[in-house]
């Protein structure tokens, strides 16, 4: 037998492994592995993610994932534009989140330029955060539910979702790209009755998210799917520089708003949820999963909170000296939790208006590196599974 | 609504030629007289085409009938001369037949004349069987475009949206003819390195035996093409060979996500076929034939006869057998060989125009013939919830429809058939998908024990349920009425959570929603 595999081998050492060595030695059929690859125009790579799949017939034996075919230069672009204009470009980066990317990239030039932000506006700013975060969790959900196959979901996601974009365009006017907070400040007060329709839209959100968890969270199919599959020990989740509902999801309780507060965070009553692996083992697919419903929960709170502090200060909610602020020759590097984990901007000024040099720290780019380490010896379906979970927004990875 | 065209009238100079510019005048001319009539009155003409579908059947049957009467008369008088063979178009207009009370001589006095043209040809057997087959080609052409349309209408329901809305007016009921007319004028594409032969090839494989099924599936007492013997074999066979189609079409493709698909279904077959066939067993097996008239007919007496709450096994057998017969259409959950997150599209990846369209009848087609074997085998066939022995007995229309619409007939049986479909539709938009490796674990550790077991159970039963054994029956009569108890509450459940649904819809969606959303 072993004359068998030893010539098999030799005709073929280009497609044949030891594996095969051993299934020959056995008795058993050949086997062949496969280069597969999924996407760049595949439905679950959330957007434009190819990954490379070394396969032995169902099971992934190896992922390679490629990226850079979003690439549109945003961190260069930042060293042709003065901050006020750089903002639009960081809305672009991951889009689901425009209001929190607006947040991080002002936040870090105004720690550069110690520029004042009234306190108005830095509730307004938590409001737009936090119903950001719901939007992009809320998305994360749907598109995690259609990953597994289930659609109904992602069409109630969306639902909601719509009534968070109405909120926003009634701000801003954008519902996708918004711009609205900015350097100094938000562009614009809030309209006349946006407290009140935004509380309408918590009572009625509120509910729904219970439903979300009958329907999916706690669905026997999904748990079936989710729990035990892709698990990241808290370690590797560290190694790996995970943030975000990865790294919650891991068990590691670790959120910006909790440890390095702005825009007066540390005012604000709520919890961190972490993965304590309810349905299996800690850090799996599930987990991170739940992690964001827990945190839609969570912002829920927060908007409270700040819906009532907002009702009792008056005040400007823009410093027009943002529009034409002077860059000093220093450095800063700043983070704040995205929905996807942490985003930093590292700006270096130059003393003129433009910034010598503009850095993205992206959680999904981040995020997406441990895939290598995670989808190794899983099923074909896994990969959707586990790349849904650790939810990338491709814009953002690519930038 | 004014603002829209016929979906189908190209605005540009692009103009159809040939079978395309035929098709499409057809169309257009249905659609102009049917969209002003269905918009009005939407609910009339569904029951009229329903009953207009029954009604074709009968006067078939009767025609047939004639036919037949005439012929078997006409060969026992001395005008024919050939005992054997055909009868001459002038041998059927000398025919006189004798006073019946069928035939009174008064309606052919003076001859056959005309008629004997129409009579000439339906005396072939062949010739009927050309008829009949038109007309199930045609009926089971409705089934899946309607299915696709209504399916697609629950799932707006349940997504809180609205489906279809806007081809034809009436809730879009044209949507689906019209996305047909559309994959029939698209280009066919065939991959350059897939295999061509089978590539063309594996749809009809997949939609033919879908087809075929149908031929021994009654619908009703004499509404069947083919009384077979074996009828259920026969029906299962050809479901397993559509499978074959949907290998082939991955394979042909060369595509990897289609060969993945092909495999998936290959590996599903192998794990679902056995339960399936083996919960099928347990009804045959209490009534002693595999052939579908006796199964229908064993169950005649109402909701309690039903064989589905007949034993507990029976009870077991018939939930096994809706999940394994919903893997067998590739149904959610058991959608993978299409399962479109993991496997783009799976088998039908490289498929587009009407190629892929045959295999979408095909499914569909196969969903209603699991459904209506399901029906026959456990749910009473085409009797209605009432016994027989309740239904009117009158000749007069009435009475007719009566029987027709709650005791006995095809409308029961399509009823029936569209509930189980409705329920597989519901399941497919409620939960995700399961992975390949819980596919085989499901169907192979879960549902096949649990079928033998089942199979063993009936047989002791069976062997017990008998006269000699009058304990036993009388406990049996008391376990069966429970189960009939259960499977009352169950029903009236459904159909309760279903018209709660319908009435609350509104409110269920939420009010947010509705002053939001445009025409919800």
């Amino acid at each position: 037998m072993s004359i068998v595999a030893d010539t098999l081998l030799e005709s073929r050492p280009d497609v044949l492994t030891d594996l095969d060595r051993e299934a020959i030695e056995q008795g058993d059929v050949r086997t062949e592995e496969m280069l597969v690859n999924m996407g760049p125009q595949h439905p679950s790579t959330h957007g434009v993610l190819r990954i490379v799949l070394r396969t032995d017939g169902e099971m992934v034996l190896e992922a390679i994932p490629h990226i850079g075919y979003l690439h549109r230069c945003a961190e260069k672009i930042g060293e042709n534009l003065a901050p006020y204009q750089y903002i639009p470009y960081t809305d672009r980066m991951d889009y689901l989140a425009g209001m929190n990317n607006n947040l991080a990239f002002a936040l870090a030039v105004e720690r550069l330029t110690g520029l004042e932000v009234s306190k108005r506006a830095q509730i307004i700013r938590v409001i737009f955060a936090e119903l950001n975060r719901i939007a992009s969790h809320l998305v994360s959900m749907g598109a995690y539910g259609l990953d597994m196959g289930a659609f109904t979901p992602f069409l109630y996601a969306f639902r909601e979702r719509e009534y968070i974009l109405d909120l926003f365009e009634s701000a801003c006017g954008a519902r996708l790209t918004y711009s609205y907070i900015t350097i100094g400040g938000v562009t614009d007060d809030v309209p006349e009755r946006f407290i009140d329709i935004c509380r309408e839209f918590l009572d009625y959100f509120e509910p729904k998210i219970a439903e979300y968890n009958n329907l999916l969270s706690y669905n026997h199919i999904f748990v079936k799917r989710t729990a035990n599959v892709g698990v990241i020990s808290a370690g590797d989740a560290l190694a790996y520089g995970l943030t975000g509902p990865c790294l919650r999801g891991s068990g590691v309780k670790w959120d910006l708003r909790k440890v390095h507060p702005d825009c007066g965070y540390e005012e604000y009553e709520f919890d961190v949820p972490v993965g304590r692996g309810l349905k299996g083992t800690m850090g799996d697919c599930w987990d991170r999963y739940f992690v964001r419903i827990c945190e839609m929960e969570q912002s829920v709170r927060i908007l409270r909170q700040a819906l009532r502090r907002l009702e009792g200060t008056p005040g400007e909610v823009r410093n027009k000296a943002g529009k034409t602020v002077k860059l000093p020759s220093d450095a800063v590097y700043y983070e704040i939790e995205n929905p996807r984990g942490q985003l930093g901007f590292y700006v270096v000024g130059d003393g003129s208006t433009i910034p010598y040099r503009v850095k993205a720290r992206g959680p999904s780019f981040c995020n997406l590196s441990i895939t290598n380490a995670v989808v190794k010896d899983c099923l074909l379906a896994d990969v959707p599974a586990i790349v849904g979970s650790i939810d990338v927004v491709m814009g953002e990875v690519d930038r | 609504m004014s603002q829209f065209t016929y979906p189908w009238v190209q605005q540009g100079e692009r103009s159809f030629r040939g079978i395309a510019a035929l098709i499409a005048a057809l169309a257009r001319g249905v659609y102009r007289v049917a969209a002003p009539i269905l918009r009005r009155f939407p609910g009339p003409v569904f029951f009229a085409a329903v009953i207009g579908v029954c009604v074709v059947v009968w006067a078939y049957v009767i025609v047939t009938r004639f036919a037949d009467g005439i012929a078997q008369s006409a060969a026992n008088t001395a005008v024919v001369t050939s005992m054997r063979g055909a009868l001459t178009l002038a041998e059927i207009q000398a025919w006189r037949p004798a006073a019946t009370a069928v035939w009174p001589e008064s309606m052919f006095s003076g001859g056959l004349g005309a008629l004997a043209y129409v009579v000439w040809p339906l005396q072939f057997a062949l010739v009927r069987d050309l008829i009949a087959m038109t007309g199930i080609i045609g009926f089971i052409s409705l089934v899946p475009l309607y299915t696709i349309w209504w399916e697609r209408k629950v799932a707006g329901r349940i997504q809180s949206r609205l489906g279809p809305m806007r081809v034809g007016g009436w809730h879009g009921w044209a949507q689906s003819p019209a996305d047909g007319l559309k994959l029939i004028c698209k280009e066919d594409f065939i991959p350059k390195e897939g295999d061509g032969p089978l590539f063309r090839l594996a749809p009809y494989l997949a939609f033919v035996p879908a087809i075929c099924a149908f031929i021994a599936l009654p619908f009703a007492g004499s509404y069947v093409f083919r009384d077979l013997d074996v009828a259920l074999l026969f029906i299962l066979s050809m479901l397993g060979i559509e499978v074959i189609g949907v290998i082939i079409a991955g394979w042909a493709s060369n595509n990897k996500w289609s060969v993945y698909g092909a495999m998936r279904e290959a590996c599903q077959m192998v794990s679902y076929e056995i339960p399936m066939g083996m919960a099928l067993l347990i009804p045959v097996m209490t009534v002693g034939s595999l052939r579908l008239m006796d199964l229908a007919e064993y169950q005649r007496g109402g909701f309690a006869e039903w064989l589905a709450w007949r034993n507990p096994w029976c009870f077991i057998a018939f939930f096994s057998y809706y999940v394994a017969s919903l893997a067998s259409c590739k149904r959610a959950p058991f959608d993978l060989p299409e399962s479109e997150s993991e496997l783009v599209a799976g088998f039908h990846t490289e498929y587009s125009g009407f190629r892929w369209s045959l295999f979408f009848f095909a499914e569909y087609a196969a969903m209603f013939a699991v459904s209506g074997l399901a029906v026959i085998l456990f749910l009473g066939g085409w009797y209605g919830p009432f016994p027989q022995s309740w239904a009117p007995t009158g000749s007069g229309v009435i009475a007719a429809m009566a029987r027709g619409v709650l005791f006995d007939g095809p409308i029961i049986f399509i009823l029936k058939g569209a509930f189980l479909l409705y329920v597989q539709i519901w399941i497919r938009w409620t939960l995700p998908r399961i992975r390949i490796d819980q596919v085989l674990y499901a169907c192979v550790q879960v549902l096949l024990p649990l079928t033998m077991i089942v199979l063993l159970g009936n047989t002791i039963w069976v062997l017990f349920d008998r006269p000699a054994y009058p304990g036993f029956q009388s406990l049996a009569r008391v376990i069966s009425g429970g189960l009939t108890i259960i499977g009352l509450v169950l029903t009236l459940l459904i159909l309760g959570f279903m018209a709660y649904g319908y009435i609350h819809r509104r409110r269920l969606v939420g009010w947010l929603a509705i002053e939001h959303l445009p025409g919800s």
